[in-house]
């Protein structure tokens, strides 16, 4: 009869798995930014908002930023867009179909008008993250010490102008009442009245004066949820394809992973 | 089902044919069916496997990804988001070998971690140790030269890092950093020459020492979780009673083995590339920019736990700066284990047979180790570097007291024969 020695490595294992178990708490280190982020959760599936974003980024944003890795084709057939559709709608340029999707802009000219070139999109929110596009592009406000005018909560002192202020409207800086929030996390109630909400004051919050935007606040909103949707695919368009053929691979191995452990068995089922 | 005779004999005469040219049936036999294994391998004895299949991984996604790559400073981002958009299958290609780049150095690192745990280093396997010394030194000069490639920020200034510290080397060093980045700065030049490095010149060198590493091993025989030597007892046909031929018994052991692997490392691929931006760092998803420092340079979570010793470093002795005594205690470091076979001065070679001692300093080491490599994805404060100095003099301690601690602590004796796994 054999004995079991093992309690040496048995310790040594369990310190492993503690040493590993500890990597993943200490991954994110927290980029300093003074605003209360949105959260943003992608869709790639959701067809009409990738449409509706690329709609809003070649009218918008395509005449400064370029996804210069990108190409029209590409893009369209995913999004389910017919290609001469997106010739007449989407590519303002003399472009073809299967070209990059570059900006008309020349450095030089972007240098001395904006100080410094409106960089490529392409990768932006794997650089930055979808939150960070989602919020930046909510988050621009009026400030007259600025030369354009605008400043902006998740990038302080940007050079971009508010491109975007005609869909959504001057927005200010302003102080507004909140519901005050309890030591537990929780909004506070009124004890005697039930239901009223106790509010305090917060002040650098962001209101949009009424009347003098395109969009509703929601239409805004989903507006930029489209554009930021858009950009997400655009920084990785294989995406889905990547998780769909992975789901298929994974499948297999786990089925070939119970032929081998049978295999396995049989061989070393006599061997002591 | 009955193979027909004349089946048999054309195959036996074929072989018969082979045999008499090339040693084919001598060398499947002396390397698999009669190589005896201990049959008491455990977990930690699947890396090995596990890293050639990796280091195949690497080989045969680096060749498709040479086809459309650009070594070019211009080109070379472009390409590398050409292959992950508009080459069929690129994505995965690239994805196979960067998030491949990262398990290959997970199972290296376990399967050094074993040879600490059980004495493989130990005679008769010195030199099967400092072989794959040899090779974990390719491995991180390789990884380090393809980290440059896709010329991403972060490849750039990280090279830059490293390269610049070339430049610390009293007298020749700044020209010797000229010399080695082939300009002024990090540019095209020394793209190129990274490029011709990681593609050529070391998969030659780790290919070669791989093998030899196998000739070795088959040579002096594996080491096993008891330390004990199976050659002692034998069978009177001279096979090793606590041995088993390695082929077919470890041969399905290890697909088996090897298709759980690729569950987990293809679960990474498919479903978390990137690693957390661990294996595929942020900036480097913006083209290399010499003018601007990414906010925190860190290299890949494999190289930390060396760029932590190398940045612990701060005094300036003997009139040569810091960075240049950074530089050897990083490479100090990484080649310290080397000499482990001759301080190791234990009766015993394994883990579960040795002392208290042992036990504890490799505990502390792997948790140096770890916190080391912790430290090395930050940007650097007060307290942190305090740290780094304290746990690379720990990491350190591990090597240099060995003699000491392996000879006062008290053993348990060995069993003769293997025990349970």
């Amino acid at each position: 009869m054999q004995t079991r020695t093992g309690q040496g490595d048995r310790a040594m294992r369990k310190l492993l798995m503690i040493m590993m178990l500890c990597v993943p708490s200490l991954v994110w280190s927290a980029t300093e930014i003074n605003w209360d982020m949105e959260a943003f959760d992608p869709n790639l599936k959701d067809k009409p908002s990738l449409q509706n974003g690329m709609r809003l980024y070649v009218n918008f944003c395509l005449g400064c930023h370029s996804l210069k890795f990108q190409r029209y084709e590409r893009t369209v057939d995913f999004l389910g867009i017919p290609h001469e559709v997106a010739l007449e709608n989407l590519v303002f340029s003399d472009q073809k179909i299967g070209d990059l999707i570059t900006t008309a802009m020349s450095p030089e000219g972007a240098k001395a008008w904006f100080g410094a070139t409106p960089p490529d999109l392409t990768q932006v929110a794997k650089t930055r993250g979808g939150e960070w596009i989602y919020n930046y592009l909510k988050t621009f406000y009026s400030d007259p010490a600025r030369p354009l005018g605008v400043n902006n909560k998740v990038f302080p002192n940007v050079g971009m102008p508010n491109v975007l202020a005609g869909l959504q409207g001057v927005q200010v800086e302003a102080c507004v009442q909140r519901p005050k929030i309890a030591e537990n996390g929780g909004e506070m109630r009124d004890p005697l009245i039930p239901g009223l909400a106790i509010t305090e004051e917060k002040c650098g919050e962001l209101v949009v004066e009424d009347g003098t935007g395109l969009y509703s606040a929601q239409e805004f909103d989903d507006a930029i949820y489209d554009l930021t949707n858009f950009l997400y695919y655009v920084a990785e368009p294989t995406r889905l394809e990547r998780h769909r053929t992975g789901v298929f691979v994974i499948l297999f191995l786990i089925i070939l992973g119970c032929f081998t452990y049978l295999l396995n068995r049989e061989y070393w089922k006599d061997v002591h | 089902m009955k193979p027909s005779n004349t089946q048999e004999s054309k195959f036996t005469k074929s072989m018969a044919w082979l045999d008499a040219r090339f040693p084919a049936t001598e060398t499947f036999e002396y390397h698999m069916s009669r190589y005896y294994a201990p049959k008491n391998f455990n977990f930690f004895y699947y890396f090995g496997i596990l890293a050639t299949v990796m280091l195949v991984n690497q080989l045969v996604t680096g060749i498709w990804l040479t086809m459309n790559y650009v070594p070019t400073g211009a080109g070379a981002f472009a390409s590398v988001e050409f292959i992950m958009r508009d080459v069929e299958y690129g994505w995965l290609l690239r994805y196979l070998h960067s998030t491949g780049a990262s398990f290959f150095f997970i199972v290296v690192y376990l399967h050094m971690y074993r040879a600490l745990m059980y004495g493989s280093y130990r005679g008769p396997r010195e030199l099967l140790w400092l072989i794959g010394m040899a090779i974990f030194v390719a491995l991180m000069a390789e990884g380090f030269f393809g980290y440059l490639l896709p010329w991403g920020n972060m490849s750039y200034w990280g090279a830059q890092v490293i390269v610049s510290l070339v430049g610390a080397i009293p007298y020749i060093g700044p020209d010797l950093m000229e010399w080695v980045r082939g300009d002024f700065l990090m540019s095209e030049a020394t793209l190129n020459r990274f490029f011709a490095l990681h593609v050529i010149a070391l998969p030659l060198v780790l290919v070669m020492l791989v093998f030899v590493h196998f000739v070795a091993l088959h040579h002096v025989g594996s080491n096993n979780p008891d330390g004990i030597d199976i050659k002692k007892t034998k069978d009177s046909n001279g096979v090793p009673l606590d041995g088993i031929p390695f082929h077919p018994y470890y041969t399905v052991h290890d697909i088996h083995a090897l298709v759980v692997f690729f569950i987990i490392f293809l679960g990474f691929v498919f479903f978390a590339p990137e690693g957390w931006g661990y294996f595929l760092e942020k900036p480097n998803f913006e083209m290399a920019d010499p003018l601007k420092t990414p906010e925190h340079i860190a290299p890949v979570w494999y190289y930390t736990p060396f760029y932590s010793m190398l940045r612990a470093a701060t005094y300036p002795l003997f009139g040569v700066p810091a960075k240049f005594w950074g530089f050897v205690v990083m490479v100090g470091a990484i080649i310290i284990p080397a000499v482990l076979p001759w301080l190791d001065r234990s009766p015993v070679r394994s883990m579960r047979y040795k002392g208290m001692w042992s036990k504890v300093m490799l505990g502390q080491f792997v948790v140096s180790f770890f916190i080391l490599g912790y430290l090395g994805t930050k940007g650097p404060t007060d307290v942190r570097t305090a740290a780094a100095q304290f746990f690379t003099m720990t990491y350190f301690a591990y090597f240099v007291l060995m003699p000491w601690y392996t000879r006062i602590e008290k053993c348990k004796p060995e069993p003769d024969r293997v025990t349970a796994r």
